[in-house]
């Protein structure tokens, strides 16, 4: 899995006006890897995912994901990547079901793939009675779960996940991670922003951004052992506090 | 295609999960046609008055049961004293009192000139205008009658025809303009806030993630609003023709493209707003103060335009309904043909293929 670059970033910058949201930033991401992103609150992390998706442009720097160039390819790359973001992403007053055919349609699913990936998702989550139901019935951990099941529902080889698991419970963390796991193990590269430390433990490497500049990059044990801590949660307070920008 | 229609189903999910909306968008229409059609009329009807005959003689009675007879007055009161009609006033009970003096057929056949004083309640200036016109035409209608088998040396009648509204129907003048209304509050409004509801819940940016082009996620949020307002354009005539009875005149063709024109327009409108707003709230503020506001003002559909100072008659250009209300009234009403609106018809081609060209141009792909 260490081989196949599918995201390479080379000095990558966005400038708001005077304000630097994302300061050249170098990283690359595997084939396959969980790559935890993770910031205070304001340190950039979405802002440098939503430049890598087509969102944003970039002020400069370079950028491939998928092998398509994020300046040039982005139609490329929209076809290559699922996205779930901050904001709770499926319509509440659809279906569940409703919602898997839309988000199929858009992606020029076939109504056969789409009827069968329904099905499967329905089963893994455990949801067969729930498909005709309103989204808006459904708890929260239900809801962010299926939103993760949708935004790998055309199968894409790289989704981005900005902050999936807020306001969720541990358990339901748990479950959702689970499915994270699964995802990974059948070769979806998975890059994930979250600000739960017990999280960045499950991923593959991390980074830490602190005031849009990329302080370490490391597997997890890695970084313990670089700063002599005993969990993330003390390495990213040691390197968060040298952030002289307010978290928003 | 098939994003398209994928994309298109779910928004008539959104109408269709969305009852009350829905029936306010279907239902408006038809209840301001109502409403303006019974309610609100400045037709004179059944206007109440008193009359305070002091002559009690055969001109003044038979004068009398004229008004009363015609169906703009209806006698609420006969008085006695002149201090009553005062009164009678005060207590807001009449629009208009008619007084005969006590000479009135004496001056009339010793005088050949007999007076007869109509005071109307001018705090509603145009009702007491119109009461003042009615009564005077009555009068006159008499008068004529009586002086028929005498000479007078010099008589200049007036012959007038009401041309395109016989009757004085209210209904010819506000069915283009509710049409107007309704087209814009359905299709700016609404398409306005469908955008930024989506930007606001976040799920337009798993939309701009996806490979759905823009362009097509713009014409896939306009089209049911499109279907709807032919709905409602079709729910407008058949009330107007078959409960107000206002006829359709021209071509029901040509009317019913004008105002697909009309509803492009201001789909139009709808999207240009939605690239700016924000929040649902600024788009909705947004439409009705800069929309629908001017059109109920400056469109000519409440207020002639041809009284307004220059600065309000150059901008009342600007305002699309303007130009669709005067389309309406001309082939619905007058029916004239395309020759007779072509210049309006490029006006608000025009308007549109502005307005579509920014507001696809605004509707960027990425977000910033």
């Amino acid at each position: 899995m260490q081989n196949e670059k599918v995201i390479t970033v080379n000095k990558l910058t966005k400038k708001f006006g005077d304000f630097t949201a994302v300061d050249h930033i170098s990283f690359d991401v595997f084939k396959g890897e969980i790559f935890g992103f993770l910031g205070a609150n304001g340190a950039g992390k979405t802002t440098a995912m939503r430049m890598l998706c087509g969102l944003l442009f970039p002020s400069s720097g370079e950028a491939t994901v998928a092998g398509y160039d994020v300046y040039k390819e982005n139609e490329k790359i929209k076809k290559s990547i699922g996205y779930m973001s901050q904001k709770f992403s499926l319509y509440e007053d659809l279906t569940v079901k409703e919602n898997m055919q839309f988000y199929g349609g858009i992606y020029h699913m076939t109504e056969k793939y789409i009827k069968e990936k329904t099905a499967t998702i329905l089963k893994q989550l455990h949801l067969e009675k729930e498909g005709n139901l309103l989204v808006k019935s459904l708890p929260l951990g239900w809801k962010q779960k299926l939103a993760f099941a949708v935004s790998i529902f055309h199968e894409p080889g790289i989704v981005f996940l900005d902050e999936p698991t807020g306001g969720v419970d541990p358990v339901t963390r748990r479950e959702f991670w689970n499915m994270i796991y699964e995802a990974s193990d059948r070769g979806t590269t998975i890059f994930v922003t979250t600000h739960y430390m017990d999280e960045a433990e499950y991923c593959n490497r991390v980074t830490i951004m602190v005031d849009g500049r990329i302080d370490a990059l490391d597997t997890p044990s890695n970084l313990k052992k670089n700063y002599n801590a005993s969990s993330m949660d003390e390495v990213f307070l040691i390197l968060a506090r040298k952030a002289v920008r307010a978290a928003d | 295609m098939k994003q398209f229609i994928a994309f298109i189903r779910k928004e008539f999910y959104h109408i269709w999960r969305d009852k009350r909306t829905m029936f306010i968008l279907l239902g408006m229409p038809i209840v301001q046609i109502i409403i303006f059609g019974f309610a609100l009329t400045n037709e004179v009807k059944n206007s109440k008055i008193a009359i305070l005959d002091s002559s009690k003689d055969e001109a003044t009675m038979s004068l009398s049961s004229e008004l009363e007879a015609s169906r703009y007055f209806e006698l609420e009161k006969n008085l006695v004293t002149y201090d009553q009609v005062l009164e009678e006033f005060h207590k807001g009970k009449i629009k208009m009192a008619v007084i005969f003096p006590p000479s009135f057929s004496e001056d009339l056949q010793h005088f050949n000139k007999a007076q007869i004083q109509l005071i109307a309640d001018a705090a509603d200036p145009n009702t007491a205008n119109q009461l003042v016109n009615y009564a005077t035409a009555i009068i006159k209608d008499y008068q004529n009658r009586i002086t028929n088998n005498r000479k007078l040396p010099y008589t200049i009648d007036t012959e007038f025809r009401m041309l395109y509204n016989p009757q004085l129907k209210g209904a010819f003048n506000f069915v283009p303009g509710v049409m107007a209304m309704v087209l814009l509050l359905v299709c700016t409004m609404m398409t306005a806030i469908t955008i930024v509801k989506e930007k606001e819940l976040g799920t337009m940016e798993i939309i701009l993630v996806s490979p759905m082009r823009p362009q097509l996620v713009v014409f896939a949020k306009a089209i049911p609003y499109l279907l709807l307002s032919t709905i409602n354009i079709a729910s407008i005539l058949l009330l107007s023709v078959f409960v107000l009875e206002v006829p359709i005149n021209g071509s029901l063709f040509l009317l019913v493209f004008e105002s697909i024109l009309f509803i492009l327009v201001s789909l139009s409108l709808g999207l240009l707003i939605s690239a700016r707003a924000e929040s649902q709230q600024t788009a909705m503020f947004i439409s009705l103060i800069a929309l629908f506001l001017p059109t109920v003002m400056l469109s000519g559909f409440m207020f002639p335009i041809e009284n307004m100072p220059l600065p309000l008659r150059i901008i009342s250009n600007i305002i699309p309904a303007k130009w669709y209300y005067h389309i309406v009234k001309s082939v619905m009403i007058k029916g004239v043909g395309l020759s007779s609106i072509w210049k309006e018809t490029i006006i608000l081609g025009g308007m549109m293929t502005f307005f579509l060209t920014v507001a696809i141009k605004r509707f960027k792909i990425r977000l910033a």
